[in-house]
């Protein structure tokens, strides 16, 4: 049971894993997509932070974005930002 | 016949050519892994974007609300041409091959009776396309050193386009840059910029369970677009850095090889002057002897 997550920039793919949970600043609003989570699409607001959860456990990994806009699909979600750090 | 000195003075200087193009070959070759990592490193974000917006764009109707970027002004009377090249030479034919492209294009489009325009970045290419299309070139930029391009850089070409696009100075845009397949072997390319070209395969095949827009289709797409339009040209410029290094360094490996089979020559006719001196001087001391 995983959700395969991918973070790119223009410069570069930030992330391509499985993981349990991400939680996504939507631009209405953060929320989690787990797996099979139904499709949907949302622009991201400015330089917030995504929180990456491994396990259900652990503690979350955050990566800050800025700009862009997640996908979610039947092959996992996909972010696409302007700059990660 | 020329002199030893000459010779000599010759040789020397097609050495230092020669040590000289090595070098632009050995930092061409170091600059090349770095440009081409960078290629390859854009493109993921460029295919999935492509995939998102041909998404996108299969599930949203081209009424007249839908954006210009997408459904473009309905005519295509006016052709722009964003002609990518580089700023330096010296990296063999990279840069005459990307202007003969559009120069082609250009004129099959005026034969069939269309406006076309020019918006080049890199010197090179607005120094060529100068000499047939000098008043069709409507803006030029000069990006510096391809490698050290950022995306903010790249996002102000792309913004200008877009005002460009939208205040209707053109109907459709193509992009002309040079794709990197290997050190050995790059190829002009052109695509369409403005509006967005769907491929229909790709739009059927992700369309199936229903899609959550948030905040919704036309502001996601309003904010998607333009977006597009850098993104593309960020992937054109980070290609053609890697092919301007790749083409410049088989440009200069050929012209070491050629300074090395000059300096082969040249030392051949250098050593036969010589030679020919010395038997000169052994003749008359010989008839010199001979004469007492």
């Amino acid at each position: 049971m995983a959700l395969h997550f991918e973070l790119v920039t223009p410069e570069r793919l930030v992330r391509s894993e499985n993981v349990h949970m991400v939680v996504v600043p939507g631009m209405e609003g953060d929320f989690g997509v787990l797996e099979g989570h139904s499709p949907m699409m949302s622009t991201i607001r400015s330089d917030a932070t995504v929180e990456i959860y491994a396990s259900a456990s652990a503690a979350p990994e955050k990566i800050t974005i800025t700009g862009g806009f997640a996908e979610v699909n039947d092959k996992g979600l996909t972010i696409l930002a302007e700059s990660a750090a | 016949m020329a002199s030893l000195k000459a010779l000599k003075i010759r040789i020397n200087s097609v050495k230092s050519t020669q040590k000289i193009t090595k070098a632009m070959k050995m930092v061409a070759a170091a600059k090349l892994r770095r440009a081409q990592e960078a290629a390859e490193a854009a493109r993921p974000y460029a295919e999935r974007l492509e995939a998102v917006v041909s998404s996108i764009a299969s599930k949203v109707e081209k009424g007249p609300q839908a954006p210009k970027l997408l459904a473009g002004t309905g005519k295509d009377d006016v052709h722009l041409f964003v002609v990518c090249t580089s700023d330096k030479g010296l990296a063999g034919a990279f840069n005459t091959n990307i202007v003969r492209l559009a120069r082609r294009r250009a004129e099959e489009l005026r034969a069939a009776g269309k406006t076309v325009k020019f918006y080049t970045i890199g010197k090179k290419g607005r120094d060529q396309l100068g000499r047939t299309f000098k008043t069709d070139i409507v803006h030029s930029v000069e990006p510096g050193d391809l490698g050290k391009l950022g995306f903010v850089q790249v996002q102000e070409w792309a913004s200008d386009l877009t005002h460009r696009f939208e205040a209707g100075e053109f109907d459709v845009a193509h992009l002309f840059f040079s794709k990197f397949v290997s050190v050995l072997a790059q190829e002009p390319t052109d695509i369409q910029l403005m509006p967005v070209a769907v491929a229909d395969s790709a739009a059927t095949a992700s369309v199936g369970a229903s899609v959550d827009y948030e905040p919704d289709e036309e502001e996601i797409l309003a904010d998607l677009l333009p977006r597009n339009v850098s993104v593309q040209l960020l992937r054109a410029t980070r290609e053609n850095a890697a092919s301007e290094q790749g083409s410049k360094m088989t440009a200069m490996d050929n012209a070491t090889r050629n300074a090395g089979d000059m300096i082969n020559k040249l030392t051949i006719q250098y050593n036969r002057t010589r030679q020919a001196a010395i038997t000169t001087e052994l003749v008359e001391i010989i008839s010199g002897a001979e004469a007492l």
